[in-house]
Order: C-alpha cells, then structure tokens, then sequence
C-alpha cells in the first residue's frame, strides 16, 4: 500500500523540466507555471514520437501548451485540464494509461506478476525437500575414523 | 571496385555461416572431430569476411563514393572524417552490417580462446552462432544491402542526420551491439545445453566470461545513449521510457537476472532450466529490440526508416530463433536434473529474489512498451503508455531491489542467519541513516522521494564496502592480515563491490537531477544576469560563427559564484547543411557534482536584440555514468578473475560442484 | 503439471509473435489517432472571417444539412496538394465545403485562394488554433464530415486524394444525404 502511495508521489515528483517552452508562454505565476508544465508532462505531443508537448518545440505543440496554461489560469484543476484534452484527443494523449478494463492488464501485470513469480519461486524451492543432514555415521564408519585418528 | 568487393564477402559470409551451422553440430552429434572443428575454422573465417565488407563499406563513406546508395544517403562530401566513418553505422543497412560484425567477432573469439570448453559443446555453440549470423546476412542481403548501387551517381550526399553527427555516435551504438549481440553467446550455450541434455556448473563457469562481457558492454552502451541525450536534447532529460531505449534495458534487466543465477548454477548445481531459459530470453529480448527498432511497429525518435517487409523477415528470425529455442526448451528442458537444495532464507533464495525482481520489472516494461501495439492489434483501441507508467510501476520494484542488494551478498549458500547478516550490516545501516537524516534537514521543503532514495543509494554503497571488510575482516585482525587478504580476495568479489556500490552511485545520480534540478527560462540581451543555484549567469555575447558544414549562432556565458569566475560557457545553435536543420549545442560546465547547463535559443521576436535563454543546475547528475562506469569497471574486474581463464573442471570425470568456491 | 510450466514460454510466445505479425500484414498505421468526436456535436465556436468577406464561421452554420468541413492552412504543403480534389470535390459533390483557416496570416491566405481557387462556402479564421484544437486536430490539412444535425459522422487527418473522394467521401455523403 506504501508502495503504491510512494509510487504515486515519484510520478508527480519526477519532473525533468521543460525544454520547448517560451518565455512569453509562460503564465506569470510561478506555482501556476509549475502546475501547467507537470500537466503537460502528463500530454502527449500528437505529431511527434513520444514526446510530451513540454518537451516538443514543434508549432503545434506550443499551441497546446497555451491551451494548457489558459485552462489553468482559468482555475481548472490538474484532472479538468487533462480531461478537456482527453475529450479532444482520447486516450492517445494521455501519457499516463487511464485504468479502464481495456488497460487492466497493464497495470495490474507488474503486481500481478511480481506475485505469481513470487509465489512460483517458493512453491518451487519448498518442494525440494530441506536441506537434509547427512545419515549419521554407522558404528562402523566411526571405528574407522578413531582409527585414522 | 571496393563495394564489389565488400559484397561478395557478405555472400561467401553467409555460405561460410551456412556451413558453420550444420556441420559442427552434425559433427557433435556423431562424434565426428574434425567436424567438430570445423566449427572454430569457420567462426574465424565468417568473422574475416565480414570484416572485409565492414571495412569496404567504411572506406566507401570515406573516400564519399556516391556510387554507393548508402553513402549518397547518409554521408556528405564537407562532413567531418569522424563522421564519415560513424556514419557508417548510422543507419539501418550499416547498423545491421555492424550487428553481424560484432555477432561474428564473438563467434570467432569463441572460436580461438574456447580451448577449455569440451570438443561438442564447443561445436554446437558454434554451430548455434552460424545460424544466427546467416539468418541475419540472409537478412542483410534480402532486403537490406548496404552495397546497393547507383548507376548515376549524384554530385552530393544527402547527409547524415545532424542530431548523429556527434561523438556519441562513435561509442553507442558500437558498446550497444557488443552488449546484446554478446548475449547471443549464451543463448548459444543454453541451447548447446539442451541439445546436449546436461546443464552442469562447469557450464556456469564457460557461460559467465561471455555474459559479463556482454553484460559490461551493454551498461557502457545503455549508459553512453543516456549520456548522449542528455548532452543533445536540450532540457538534461536523461531517459525518457522511448521504446527504443526500452529494448536496450529489457535485455539489461534479463542479463543481469542471469549474471546472478548463473552463479547459484556455478556454485550450487542449481535453477538449471531457469538459468537456460534466462539465457534464451536475453538474447530473445535483443532480438525483439532489433525487430521493434526496425519494423516501424512503434513510432520513436530512434526508429530507422519504417519498411513493413524487413519486419516481416525479422519476426521470422526471432520465431526461428526465440521459437525454436523455447520449443527446444519445452522439450528437453524437464529432464535436466534438480540440484542443490537450499532455505529460503540462504545466498541462494536472495538471489532468487533477485531474479523475481528483475525479471518482474523487465516484464513490466515489456508490458508497458508492447500495449500500444498490442492492444491495437487485438481489439483496435489507440492508447499511450509513457513514462508516467513506467514511474509508477517500475520504480517501486526497484525499492525491495535495493534493500536485498545490500543483504544478499552477505548470506551464507544454502542455510543463512539474516539476524546475523543484517546486525553485520549496521554500519551500512547507519550510513543509510545518517544520509536520510541529512537530505530531509537540507532538502526542507523539497521533494519527500529524495530521502528514500538517497538512503537506498547510501545503504548500497555501505554495504558493498561492509562485505569487503567483512571478507579482509576489517577491524578483527591486524591491520597488515587484512591488506594481505585483501590481496587475495578473487577479483570476482572486488568485482561485486564495484558493481554494486556503481549502482547506488548512480541512483543517487538520478534522484539527484530528477527532484532537485532548478530552471531558468527567460528572454536575455547581452549584460543580462540571471541567478542560478547560488550562480550568477551572465549573457556576454551572440554572434555567428561557421563550422565545416554549418552556421550557428554562438552565445557566451560567464558563470560566477560570489563574484569568483567559475566558467565560461559557449553554447550554439547550429544549422546543419544540406539538409538545413536546427540542432542545439549545449554549454555545460561540471565539477562532477553538479551541472550547470546552458542553451541558446531563437531570438526573442518580440524584443529585438534579446534571445530565448534556458539555464539549467541539474545536481548530482554526472553520478549517473560515474555509477555506471564503475559498474562496467565492476564487470571487467570480475571478468580478469584467474578462475574464469584457467578454465572449468573440464578434465576431471566428475565436475564437483562447490568445491571450487573458496568463499 | 510441472512439464506444463515447460511449455508455457514457448505458448506465450507464439501469442506475442501472432500479434505482432497482426500489424505488419495488416499495414496498420499507427501515427493514425482515431478521434473520439465521431458521433459528438460539433463544438461550439464562432470564427471570424477573412478581411474583405463578410461571413466568417460558426457552429450554427453547420446545422441543417450535411456539410463537409476541411482545416487548411497557405503554409501547410499539403494542403496545396489537396486543393485541386477538394475544387473537383465542390463542384461534383453539391455539398458546402466550409474551410477553418489554421494559423494563417489573412493576406497569405487571401493569396493562397486566389492561386489555387477557393472551394469554400465561407472560411473562419483561427488565428491561435483554439478551435483546431476543440476539433481534435493535430495538425492540416483535416476533413471532417458533418451531419444534417450538426454532428461530425467521419474524419480524415490526411490529404484527400481522388481514391478517397470515391471511395469514402461520396458514398458516405450519399448515405447521409439520404437519412
């Protein structure tokens, strides 16, 4: 469950900064300038490979960046902004996979994975039987050492 | 004449190729020795053909032959030298030619230096070899011949693609290729394996020098692209989760996971068929990056020229390849016999949480870089997976990753006392503890990641030195005992060290520039200062300058610190000829803690005079490829060990399995 | 149940290589992204027009009957590849062609029409590609299909070439045209 929190906080955290954007783009307000760039982190640039539009310095791209950052000026919340786009493009532009039955396996492989692999490996390895103690040494076999001795 | 020339060894390479993989493995199944033999006398020749057309094609490009369709497509008669002969390899037809080069070099190094390896398996690994390196000629020559002429040569080349007209050109792809085509050595071994129907240690001991070989160039390689990017695009991103980066940490992932259990198999007789089966899916992995890269199934900044038919052909590789394998593996796999046994709790279990970590987060990026396709070929839906999943889902594996790193090596084979490991490991402990404590008082209001993350990488690098001490017994003998079995230690364990504590370097390298990097946008005239991170930034001038084929605008920056100069900084925006394209040269200046990172951009339209202005401080950065280098270091130290050159119990009747440890 | 784990690698991939193989035979291009306002009203917006005309474009405009509308741009190479089919495509087709002008500064395109012809039944001006962007575009030229009830029924995000115009854009203007 920690995991997950902490999961979440690294990719809100994970911000590299921006590189297309222009100084004229960019809203006034610092926290707000912040806010529109984690947003367009989150935006896929449609006509480039796999870029994020903070990040593509094509002409069109710069177009969507100041759609991102009037919505926000216009006091959108972060979700809003990613939905008026979403509305627009689908789900092709969101970075992040939205959770829907046609993305189950995607998100849930790496828990789901981590599990099975998990509980194959020990089923596995507790099959064997443990790690058995030699036979002890017959009365024999113990005369025989003494007499090495 | 010299394409001619070139050509013609690429069809006697794959004639050669042909031979290599039926009559060795003929020869090994009937016992036959010069058949055998034939084996290392055909890996060296393929290997010296290939060369020849390697190099046919490189003098091509340099001497700017235009008769050759490659050179007229990526080559440009006032382009630097250096760049003519990267650029061989700077595209598709001319990266394939150095992917069966490389394949062939490790077929013939096999060749001579596996003199200790027995006379069958030796023939089948060869023989497996042939026939990767001739379904990739056949490949070469079907569809993508590099000697394919013009019969009007034009006046000029087209050019190669400024962004590759680098440095970086020179060592990435190169180290890149030495990585994942290396892992076909032992793929080629797994499935001399199964033939033979025996996986013993002393099939471990022959397989390792191979895979940390190719796992040590593969790190340099992914580490060096990093690098590149960095350096290049303009905003220090270092890794941006692109399916082409993807396909070169799958295989990393899946040969690191190996690298580890090979070990249990060398030491214990044990996770035989999972060793294989890892072996057979690393290489796998490379071929699925190679088919990705080159089949236009997903769009990336790195994807060469999309052509539907060459991805046709090299699916059909890796079904005959990674198909053939897994079939084989399905097969004879179930009859190799169980090994040594061992708790859960033992060095033996923390490797194989190892490799369930590793292996679940290479799945998990394979996942993630094949839904797209995937998801559309089956029910037609578009959706995008970036590097937002990739954060959320691969890093929290990373976490136990760390933890058990640093407890692992200090376990005991077979039955061990975590209690004991982990109160041995107190000072490491400590360490973690203490850098926690430091990042969270002078990170006060930054991001809360910064102080797990820089613990893990304290915990790393604490506890790959603990173990060292523990092993010269620091502290417990005079001081002159430890230095002398510190001498003595196989370089196996200095090795590890190395590796390990890279890694926490490098983690703390990429937490470092991810949370902490400050940014400085603005429009800026000559005289403008800007602030930075405790660095005064000043724009002292912008001017045009002329290189060999561009025009760039030159800006100069003077960074100070308190009033003291600290560097001066001269970043360009160039424009590339012929095809006239805008490419960013970036000022950076490093003291190997931090970067101060300076790009030039377009003149502001509205202020004349001005120009756009992105000012960087990435803290921490340059630790990423120092981890890495030291990773790699860790991998060629390992690699020099005595044990892996005087060579497995090959001569004795009955290889005894464990004996050979001396830790 | 133990040689089933065996044989599991080699199933799984030979579902991976099918679908992989699924793309290529099909020739899927996936720098195609499908648009999520098929079936949607057109969105709202009111563009204003070209100097010297007198109507720009609305989205009140594309009510009543079905209309075709195309996102062009004089900067957009293209576009001017597309305008001859779109001419042909005004005059044989008896549908109005409305043109969304993306990015384009008046006297270039004013230029743009007098050269090449203008197909258009009324042009709106989208100086910042706000409405561009509020019909899913990414880039030009784009044609889209609008119903008699001012719903957008298809959408192309590539030039129209003389194949398309018979073989999807007046089939589907004749079945549209008919309900």
């Amino acid at each position: 469950m920690r995991g997950w929190v902490l999961a979440l906080l690294a990719a809100l955290m994970l911000s590299r900064p921006a590189f297309a954007v222009d100084p004229d783009e960019m809203l006034k307000d610092p926290a707000q300038e912040k806010r529109a760039e984690a947003i367009g982190k989150q935006l896929r640039c449609p006509v480039c490979k796999t870029e994020s539009i903070e990040e593509s310095d094509a002409d069109f791209t710069r177009d969507l960046r100041k759609v991102v950052r009037e919505r926000v000026a216009a006091g959108d919340t972060d979700q809003q902004v990613l939905d008026y786009m979403h509305a627009r493009y689908g789900d092709f532009i969101l970075l992040k996979p939205p959770f829907e039955p046609s993305t189950w396996i995607l998100w849930l492989a790496p828990p789901l994975l981590l599990m099975a692999g998990g509980a194959l490996a020990w089923v596995v390895i507790r099959r064997r039987p443990a790690a058995a103690e030699p036979p002890a040494l017959t009365e024999a076999e113990r005369a025989a050492i003494e007499a090495l001795k | 004449m010299t394409p001619e020339l070139g050509q013609f060894a690429l069809v006697l390479a794959a004639l050669v190729a042909l031979a290599q993989s039926i009559v060795p493995l003929v020869g090994a199944a009937r016992g036959d020795v010069r058949w055998m033999a034939l084996g290392s006398s055909a890996a060296s020749l393929q290997f010296a053909l290939i060369a020849l057309a390697f190099a046919s094609l490189a003098y091509a490009h340099v001497v700017s032959d235009f008769t050759v369709v490659n050179v007229v497509e990526n080559s440009f008669a006032a382009m630097p030298l250096l760049y003519k002969i990267t650029g061989v390899w700077g595209n598709h037809e001319g990266s394939m030619l150095l992917w069966v080069f490389i394949l062939s070099f490790y077929g013939m190094l096999i060749g001579v230096f596996g003199n200790n390896l027995p006379r069958g398996l030796k023939a089948r690994v060869l023989a497996v070899q042939g026939m990767i390196g001739l379904g990739f000629l056949a490949f070469i020559l079907g569809t993508s011949d590099p000697f394919e002429r013009l019969a009007n040569p034009p006046v000029d080349g087209q050019g190669l693609n400024p962004l590759l007209q680098d440095p970086g050109l020179a060592f990435h792809p190169p180290f890149l290729y030495l990585g994942y085509v290396g892992f076909s050595v032992a793929f080629a071994f797994a499935v001399a394996a199964l033939i033979e129907g025996k996986v013993d240690p002393a099939w471990a001991r022959w397989v390792r020098p191979w895979t940390l070989a190719a796992w040590s160039a593969l790190t340099l390689g992914v580490a060096m692209g990093s690098w590149w990017a960095y350096y290049t695009l303009g905003w220090g991103g270092w890794w941006g989760w692109d399916p082409v980066e993807n396909a070169s940490l799958m295989p990393w992932l899946a040969g690191t996971a190996l690298l580890h259990s090979a070990i249990v198999v060398e030491k214990r007789d044990a996770l035989k068929s999972w060793t294989i089966l890892l072996a057979i899916l690393t290489f796998s992995l490379s071929l699925i990056g190679t088919f990705l890269v080159r089949s236009g199934l997903t769009t990336s900044v790195h994807s060469f020229a999309l052509d539907p038919a060459r991805g046709i052909f090299v699916l059909g590789l890796l079904i005959a390849a990674t198909g053939g394998a897994l079939m084989l593996y399905a097969i004879r796999a179930p009859a190799l016999k169980l090994g040594g046994l061992f708790q859960p709790i033992s060095r033996e279990g923390g490797l194989v949480l190892n490799n369930l970590l590793l292996t679940t987060m290479c799945a998990t990026v394979f996942i993630g870089t094949l839904y797209p396709i995937l998801l559309n070929a089956i029910a037609g839906k578009t959706v995008s997976v970036g590097p937002p999943f990739f954060n959320s889902t691969f890093l929290p594996l990373a976490v136990p990753l760390v933890a058990a790193l640093g407890v692992g090596p200090m376990l005991s084979w077979k039955r061990a006392d975590l209690g004991g490991a982990l109160a041995r490991l107190k000072f490491a402990g400590l360490a973690a503890a203490v850098i926690a404590l430091t990042t969270w008082y002078f990170a006060h209001g930054g991001p809360i990641l910064a102080v797990p993350a820089l613990a893990g990488a304290a915990w790393l690098v604490g506890s790959a030195v603990v173990e060292i001490a523990e092993r010269i017994r620091l502290g417990h003998v005079p001081i002159a005992h430890s230095f002398a079995r510190a001498a003595a230690l196989p370089r196996a364990a200095w090795g590890t060290m190395l590796a390990h504590a890279g890694l926490g370097i490098a983690i703390a390298g990429m937490t470092g520039t991810s949370l902490w990097t400050e940014q400085r946008i603005q429009a800026m005239r000559p005289g403008d200062s800007v602030e930075l991170a405790g660095y005064q930034v000043r724009l002292d001038s912008v001017g045009p300058v002329k290189g060999p084929n561009y025009d760039a605008d030159r800006a100069t920056f003077t960074v100070t610190q308190g009033g003291k100069p600290v560097a001066v900084l001269t970043p360009e925006r160039r424009v590339v000829h012929p095809q006239d394209q805008s490419v960013t040269n970036i000022g950076i200046r490093t003291n190997f803690f931090a970067d101060i990172y300076a790009v030039i951009g377009e003149p502001d339209p509205g202020q004349p005079g001005a120009y756009v202005t992105r000012l960087y401080h990435h803290p921490l950065v340059p630790w990423i490829w120092i981890g890495a280098v030291i990773m790699v270091g860790g991998g060629l130290v390992s690699l020099s060990d005595r044990r892996l050159r005087i060579g497995a119990p090959a001569r004795r009747a009955v290889p005894v399995p464990g004996a050979a440890s001396a830790e | 149940m133990r040689r089933l784990l065996f044989v599991l690698p080699i199933l799984l991939f030979v579902g991976l290589a099918t679908y992989f193989a699924i793309p290529l035979v099909d020739g899927t291009d996936n720098s195609v992204i499908p648009s999520p306002l098929i079936d949607q009203p057109v969105p709202t917006f009111d563009l204003p027009p070209l100097p010297g005309r007198e109507h720009g474009l609305s989205s009140a405009d594309l009510k009543g009957q079905v209309q075709i509308v195309n996102i062009f741009a004089s900067w957009c190479i293209p576009c001017r590849a597309e305008e001859p089919v779109l001419m042909g495509l005004s005059k044989t087709a008896h549908v109005p062609i409305r043109g969304i002008d993306q990015k384009d500064k008046p006297e270039d395109a004013l230029k743009y029409l007098a050269e090449l012809g203008d197909p258009y039944t009324s042009i709106g001006m989208d100086s910042d590609r706000h409405v561009s962007i509020d019909w899913g575009a990414y880039g030009a030229p784009e044609t889209f299909i609008v119903d008699a009830e001012g719903r957008i029924r298809f959408k192309q995000a590539a030039p129209l070439t003389p194949a398309d115009v018979k073989d999807t854009i007046l089939p589907l203007l004749a079945k549209l045209g008919t309900k």
